[in-house]
């Protein structure tokens, strides 16, 4: 067969055409869910299993038939733990993908970059991840825990068990520093002492003058809203100075991309932390959970608590769609500010409707052999942080992210 | 006075582990001129070279100071043959060429390894002084640190193999008109820089998490030591390393961690114009 340039322009002109055609002809029979998380690069640990969760709920949700009677696609982009690549597929999303819904970011850098562009295109936003909390945005539904919904379940239990006089030590960015001023204040109104706060860059990874400082000061309990592998070293220097038996521990961080699995045991064990989820949290739904993600996946030791919260955004979603009976964005809204509820694998998950954020059972847990053993459930904790900034009722077209007073 | 001598040992440690992360690149940019920006890298294999040694059965001591060391002096040596020996003399195609590197082992790092945290626990327990409690590996790196300086001094002055390393590394024509291959004496002392990176990676491995970029923590504090140091290369590195740890330490303890880091660049920076060809430049002229 001769082929002259002609010919071959024309014919693949042509079949690109075919091949485009489908598509348009089911655009209409399928909800379209974009998704936009970082499967490579050096937040994969967060991304991947986020990924993972994103995909086993679209499949669980396309075999009991769908929403509306349509199947869900997904429309996945992966942004390589890149903030550039976020603004550029968000972009794709919403204006060449036209999908429905968007699941995703990780960094609250990469929600800030996208957060505008799904706010301006209408298309329905959901941030799946544990943050400092304060966004104020009716397009955005956020379910993951924020710094108050934690601390205040830790802070008491932790006191409770070690004492009075705190040292914390955080990582310098806004996370860290709006985490320390929470925790500063549930040590106040508990009738305890802060007796020192420091901050640490994420490259920091040399404790040892740290922790002679804090034998100075001699408190009875450190908390650590320490962040990422570097930070990761003052478990380990803390444990190898001989202190882990002497002064206890807590964090707000560990453990949310599986640490527990990094630090050995004689390194891990007895550390106090308070998340929505736990792979050892004895309910049903989390039997189930675990369970189908072995099914799809053949490993299931990768679920963290994002990966979770990322779940449960896909539940609540679905939920949302079905009562609106529509696909249009405000009657989606409307449905989810209703309050609804859905039964997730890290307990019930219901909006809150004023600020858009989740109302979680909060799990205090303790490091125990590499697992997060679970000490107590505290049952349905308000995001009382951003509701005291944010009203959603009152003024629907607020567009900010608050920096929470205390 | 318990205090004061948990401070002390803070300071030493500082000091040694200045000295081990700068002492591989001493070598490879001090006296070879090699501007070895994956000098982070060759760190960050000797903290996997260890773990993966360990979690196959090794003793933490036999991986942390024979096994991490002779696995990256043999990428180093591979890396010299197949990249460097074509460079010697172009500096500033050293910079570009081993920056590819860096990229190129984190890459393959993270291909082997994951993009998570790894690390082993330190294999010597705390001690208390008084009312402190210190981290007993702190000992075991400063004891490797002055084994590493005097090893490094005898080798240098007293055996004839360091004489031809320093005679090829100031002439290498005449060395070769004496009958020595500077080729092959340029490989070996590359050899010894990277497997030095790699024994002072695996050595600190213990004390942090290891991710496959963690070498870029390293090489800047790496690079601000060795120039600081000036020409000498033993009294250079622990002139440097002694005043910048010192002074780190000093507002760290004082101040906060931050303030000690940015107390380091400030000393590096205020040292360079003062001492523009580093300590051993106007100090200890003429010594090793």
């Amino acid at each position: 067969m001769s082929l002259d340039r002609r010919a071959f322009l024309g014919r693949t002109a042509t079949m690109t055409g075919a091949a485009m055609l489908p598509s348009f002809a089911s655009a209409a029979d399928t909800i379209k869910l974009g998704s936009i998380l970082d499967t490579s690069g050096i937040f994969d640990a967060y991304g991947k299993p986020m990924d993972m969760a994103m995909r086993l709920a679209v499949d669980e949700i396309n075999a009991s038939g769908g929403l509306l009677s349509k199947q869900v696609e997904v429309s996945g982009y992966d942004t390589q733990s890149d903030m550039a690549l976020y603004s550029q597929y968000a972009q794709q999303l919403t204006r060449q993908d036209r999908v429905d819904v968007v699941h995703g970011g990780i960094l609250s850098a990469s929600r800030e970059a996208i957060r505008q562009t799904m706010r301006k295109t209408k298309t329905l936003y959901f941030y799946n991840v544990l943050y400092e909390g304060g966004v104020c945005d009716r397009n955005i539904f956020i379910n993951g825990v924020t710094p108050a919904q934690q601390v205040e379940a830790l802070v008491p239990y932790a006191m409770k068990k070690a004492g009075k006089k705190v040292y914390i030590l955080a990582a310098d960015y806004n996370y860290g520093q709006i985490t320390a001023r929470w925790i500063q204040k549930f040590v106040a109104d508990n009738g305890g002492e802060t007796v020192g706060l420091d901050f640490f860059p994420l490259d920091v990874s040399d404790f040892g003058s740290t922790i002679a400082k804090i034998q100075t000061a001699a408190p009875d309990l450190v908390i650590a809203p320490l962040v990422g592998g570097a930070h990761l070293s003052f478990f380990r220097q803390w444990a190898a100075a001989g202190m882990k038996d002497r002064i206890p521990l807590a964090s707000t961080t560990l453990g949310v991309g599986n640490e527990q699995l990094v630090l050995t045991p004689e390194e891990g064990n007895g550390i106090m932390v308070a998340y929505n989820y736990s792979q050892q949290l004895d309910t049903p739904a989390n039997a189930a959970f675990k369970a189908s993600w072995l099914a799809a996946f053949g490993d299931n030791s990768n679920i963290h608590e994002t990966a979770v919260s990322t779940y449960q955004g896909v539940m609540t979603w679905a939920k949302a769609v079905e009562m609106a009976g529509s696909l249009d964005r405000d009657s989606i809204i409307d449905a989810l500010e209703t309050g609804i509820s859905i039964e997730g694998p890290g307990g019930k998950v219901t909006v809150d409707p004023k600020t858009h954020h989740a109302v979680l059972d909060v799990h205090l847990m303790e490091f125990e052999d590499q697992r997060m053993k679970v000490i107590e459930t505290l049952p349905q904790r308000q995001p009382i942080d951003t509701q005291s900034v944010c009203d959603l009722a009152t003024s629907p077209n607020d567009n900010t992210q608050y920096e929470i007073q205390i | 006075m318990d205090l004061s001598i948990v401070i002390l040992v803070e300071m030493l440690y500082a000091v040694a582990s200045l000295v081990l992360i700068s002492a591989g690149l001493a070598v490879v940019f001090g006296m070879m001129k090699v501007i070895n920006l994956a000098h982070g890298e060759f760190m960050m294999m000797g903290g996997y070279a260890t773990i993966t040694a360990v979690n196959l059965g090794a003793n933490v001591f036999v991986a942390m100071l024979v096994v991490a060391p002779i696995t990256v002096g043999l990428i180093g040596l591979v890396v010299e043959r197949l990249v460097i020996r074509h460079l010697y003399g172009r500096l500033v195609d050293t910079m570009l060429a081993t920056w590819g590197l860096s990229l190129f082992f984190i890459g393959v790092a993270t291909m082997i390894f994951g993009n998570t945290t790894t690390g082993i626990s330190t294999p010597i327990p705390g001690f208390s002084v008084g009312d402190y409690q210190i981290n007993g590996y702190n000992f075991f790196i400063i004891l490797v640190a002055i084994a590493l300086v005097v090893g490094m001094l005898v080798i240098l002055k007293s055996t004839r193999a360091g004489l031809i390393a320093r005679g090829t590394m100031q002439r290498s024509d005449i060395a070769a008109a004496l009958g020595y291959s500077p080729d092959r004496i340029y490989m070996a002392t590359f050899f010894c820089g990277s497997a030095l990176s790699g024994l002072a990676g695996a050595v600190l491995a213990p004390l942090v998490g290891l991710v496959p970029t963690s070498g870029g923590a390293y090489i800047a504090k790496a690079f601000i030591t060795v120039i600081a140091g000036g020409p000498s290369l033993v009294a250079g590195l622990l002139s440097s390393a002694g005043l910048f740890g010192l002074v780190n330490q000093i507002f760290t303890f004082a101040i906060s961690p931050v303030i000690g880091d940015v107390a380091l660049l400030v000393a590096a920076v205020v040292l360079l114009r003062l001492l523009p060809q580093g300590v051993t430049g106007k100090f200890f002229k003429g010594k090793l």
